[in-house]
C-alpha cells in the first residue's frame, strides 16, 4: 500500500515536470509549482507570452485501463480549480489580471517520451 | 469536421417530425451534454451510445461533446435516437464519411455491445419520413417486417453498429428489399363460426353488423356463447385493404403490440379489454408518450367489451366521441394527438347480476330493482348509438344434440363481401362506405326505404315508440338487411326486422 502511494507520487511528479517542460518549450514562463493551500493544490502556474496567467492541472496515468485521465476531473473539481486560481491571484496581488485554466493529460510510455494531451481554457 | 448532422424522426402520436441530430466535439474536459428536451430514456442514451461505440472497436471522443436534437423546442422521447447520436458522433470525428448520411434517416436503440435493438413505432416513423421526402431509412433488422408494407421508402435493416459503419464506409449502397410472404396472415386458422352451435338469431345479427358496421349489444345468460360470437366477428369481416392494414399496423407499432398480431396481417383486429380497464387504457393517453388505447387498437376492427355493465362509470361513455367521429383526440401537456378509432363496438352483458333473468327467468335470484338497475348502467346516449340489441338464449337441448356444425365463417364472409359490394356500388359518389355511416340528410333524400316502410316508421314515431334518431338508425340497419337479401331498396319487412333488432326484441 505504502509502496504504491510512493510510486503514484513519483508518476505525478514526473508528469508535472513533463508539462512544465512542454510549456517552457512553447514560450511560457513557469512561475509557480505545487502551490498549496488548505483547499487544494495548483500543479503549475505559468505566464504565456501575452502575459496571460495559466493555471494548469496535470493528470498523469501509466495506462488507459481506468479511462482517460481527464475524465477524473468532475465539475466539482473544475469548480475548485477556479477558486484556487482566484486565491492564487489574490495572494500574489494580481486580482483582475486575465487568466485561463488549462488541463493536461500525460500518458506515460515505458520506452518512449510521455504523450501530452494539452487542453486550453477548459472552463 | 468536428460538427456533424444525422437525420432522425421524433414521433408524437402518429405524427412524426424530422429531427436533426447534431454533434459538436471541441477541446475541453471530457463531457457529454444532450440538448433538445430529452426524456429519461433518451438521457440514458449517453451510456448506451458510449458503450456501444467502444465495444464496436470505434473511438469515443474524450473531449467536450455537445449533442443537440433540433428543433430544440420539440420534446423528444424514447431510445430510437441512440443510433443517429452514435453516427453523428462518429461522423464528427471523421470516422465515417458524411455523404452516406444525407437523405437517409437512422433509427434504432443500441445495446451495450453495439447491436441494434428493435424499437416501437417504426411504421409511423417510416410513414412520416416518406412524407418528408426522405427516400431511405436504416432501421433495426428486427423491425424490417413492419417496413415491408410501405413502398415509398427503401428500408435497410441493420443489426449491429459495426455493420452500419461498414456500410457507410462502403459508400452506402442501396440494398434490395427483403420480400416477406404475405399469404399466411389472412383468415385461415382463425376462430370459425362453424364452432358456434345454434344461436340462429345472434348469428344473423352478427352478419348484419358485419355488413353495415352496426354496433351490437348481446344480452344473455353466462355460457350462452356471447364471447364466442364476438370473437368470431372478425372472421366474417372482409380482409383489410393495404392502406387500412397500414393504419392498423401503425397503431399497433406505437403500442408495441406485435406479440399477438403480425404487422403484415390483413385481418381486422379484435381487441377485448377487460371490464376493469381504466379510461386511459380504453381511449389512450400517457404523460410523456401518448399511446393509443383499446379503441384505437381496434381501428378498422372489432372492440369487444364483455360484462359491459361491470365497467366503471364513465368508461363506456368515453367511447361516445370516437363512436360519433371515428377518431379520438387526446390532449396532454406535451401536445394533442389524434388517433383514428373507427371500430365496430360489440358489448356483451348478463341480463341481471346473477345472469338468469331471461325467458321465464325461473332461477333468477335478483330483486326486480337489481335487475332494472343492472342494465341501466349502460347509459341512454350510448345505447342510442347501438343499432342491434339482441338476446342470446342459452342453447336448447335440440340445438345442442343436433351435432350439426353451423355455417362456416368463409360462407358468411362471402355473403358479407357481396352485400358490402352492393353498398359500395350505391355509395360510389358518396364520401362514406358503410350503411351505418349514411348521414341523416342523405337518408331522407336519396336513401329512403319503401313508401309502406316509411309509413310504418312514421306511425311508430307518432306513437313516440321511437325517436327521430332511432328512425334513422333503423333505416340504416334496414339497408344492411336489404343488401344481404340482395334487394334494391329496404321493404316493409326489412324495416320491421331492423326495428325489432334495435328495440331489443327477438329477431326471427
Amino acid at each position: 500500500m505504502q509502496k504504491r502511494e510512493v510510486r503514484n507520487q513519483q508518476i505525478g511528479r514526473y508528469g508535472e515536470d513533463a508539462v512544465a517542460l512542454y510549456l517552457a518549450n512553447r514560450g511560457a514562463e513557469v512561475i509557480d509549482r505545487n502551490w498549496r493551500i488548505k483547499e487544494g493544490e495548483i500543479d503549475i502556474v505559468a505566464r504565456n507570452q501575452g502575459g496571460l496567467f495559466l493555471f494548469v492541472e496535470v493528470k498523469t496515468r501509466s495506462s488507459l485501463a481506468f479511462g482517460h485521465p481527464l475524465e477524473s476531473i468532475t465539475p466539482q473539481k473544475a469548480g475548485r480549480l477556479q477558486r484556487l486560481a482566484l486565491a492564487w491571484l489574490a495572494t500574489h496581488r494580481a486580482l483582475g489580471c486575465e487568466y485561463r485554466i488549462d488541463c493536461a493529460a500525460v500518458l506515460l510510455h515505458i520506452n518512449s517520451e510521455p504523450q501530452i494531451d494539452y487542453r486550453a481554457g477548459v472552463l | 469536421m468536428s460538427v456533424a448532422q444525422v437525420k432522425a424522426i421524433s414521433l408524437l402520436g402518429l405524427v412524426g417530425e424530422v429531427v436533426l441530430v447534431e454533434s459538436d466535439i471541441s477541446d475541453g474536459l471530457p463531457s457529454y451534454s444532450l440538448l433538445g428536451l430529452p426524456d429519461a430514456a433518451l438521457n440514458e442514451s449517453r451510456d448506451r451510445v458510449r458503450a456501444a461505440i467502444v465495444n464496436s472497436e470505434l473511438n469515443w471522443p474524450n473531449r467536450k461533446v455537445v449533442v443537440s436534437l433540433s428543433p430544440a423546442w420539440l420534446p423528444k422521447s424514447g431510445s430510437s435516437f441512440d443510433l443517429p447520436i452514435a453516427l453523428s458522433l462518429l461522423s464528427a470525428q471523421g470516422a465515417i464519411p458524411e455523404e452516406g448520411l444525407q437523405e437517409t434517416i437512422f433509427i434504432g436503440e443500441l445495446a451495450l455491445d453495439g447491436s441494434i435493438r428493435s424499437i416501437r413505432g417504426v411504421l409511423p416513423i417510416l410513414i412520416a419520413a416518406s412524407r418528408a421526402g426522405i427516400k431511405r431509412a436504416v432501421i433495426p433488422s428486427a423491425n424490417i417486417e413492419e417496413s415491408s408494407l410501405l413502398t415509398g421508402i427503401n428500408s435497410i435493416g441493420m443489426s449491429h453498429l459495426r455493420d452500419v459503419v461498414e456500410w457507410l464506409r462502403n459508400g452506402a449502397p442501396d440494398v434490395a428489399r427483403t420480400n416477406v410472404s404475405e399469404s399466411k396472415f389472412t383468415h385461415e386458422n382463425q376462430a370459425d363460426f362453424a364452432d358456434v352451435a345454434g344461436q340462429k338469431s345472434a348469428r344473423f345479427a352478427a352478419e348484419i353488423s358485419a355488413v353495415g358496421g352496426h354496433h351490437l349489444l348481446m344480452i344473455g345468460a353466462p355460457g350462452a356463447g356471447k364471447t364466442m360470437i364476438a370473437q368470431r366477428l372478425p372472421s366474417i369481416l372482409p380482409e383489410l385493404s393495404t392502406d387500412a392494414a397500414i393504419e392498423v399496423s401503425a397503431m399497433h407499432s406505437i403500442a408495441g403490440g406485435f406479440a399477438q398480431r403480425s404487422p403484415l396481417s390483413l385481418l381486422p383486429p379484435f381487441v377485448a379489454p377487460h371490464h376493469s380497464a381504466s379510461r386511459v387504457a380504453i381511449v389512450g393517453g400517457g404523460a410523456n408518450v401518448i399511446r393509443p388505447g383499446a379503441c384505437s387498437l381496434a381501428h378498422n376492427g372489432v372492440l369487444f367489451i364483455d360484462e359491459a355493465p361491470e365497467c366503471d362509470a364513465g368508461i363506456l361513455d368515453s367511447l361516445r366521441q370516437p363512436l360519433e367521429s371515428g377518431n379520438i383526440s387526446i390532449s396532454r401537456s406535451i401536445g394533442t394527438v389524434i388517433f383514428p378509432a373507427q371500430f365496430l363496438l360489440v358489448l356483451a352483458a348478463n341480463p341481471c347480476p346473477c345472469g338468469k333473468f331471461l325467458g321465464r327467468g325461473r332461477n333468477c335470484t335478483c330483486s326486480s330493482l337489481q335487475v332494472r338497475r343492472y342494465l341501466a348502467k349502460l347509459s341512454g346516449p350510448l345505447m342510442d348509438r347501438i343499432d342491434l340489441k339482441i338476446e342470446v338464449d342459452s342453447i336448447s337441448r335440440g340445438e345442442f344434440s343436433a351435432m350439426q356444425s353451423g355455417e362456416a365463417s368463409s360462407q358468411i364472409r362471402a355473403r358479407v363481401i357481396a352485400a358490402r359490394a352492393r353498398a359500395a356500388e350505391r355509395f360510389a359518389q358518396c364520401s362514406w362506405q358503410l350503411n351505418s355511416q349514411i348521414p341523416s340528410q342523405a337518408l331522407r333524400r336519396d336513401f329512403a326505404p319503401e313508401r309502406s316502410a316509411l309509413n310504418f316508421l312514421h306511425d311508430e314515431l307518432d306513437r313516440e315508440r321511437i325517436t327521430a334518431r332511432g328512425l334513422h338508425k333503423i333505416i340504416r340497419v334496414a339497408w344492411s338487411i336489404a343488401d344481404l337479401r340482395g334487394g334494391k331498396v329496404p321493404t316493409l319487412e326489412d324495416v320491421q326486422l331492423a326495428h325489432s333488432l334495435r328495440e331489443k326484441g327477438q329477431a326471427i
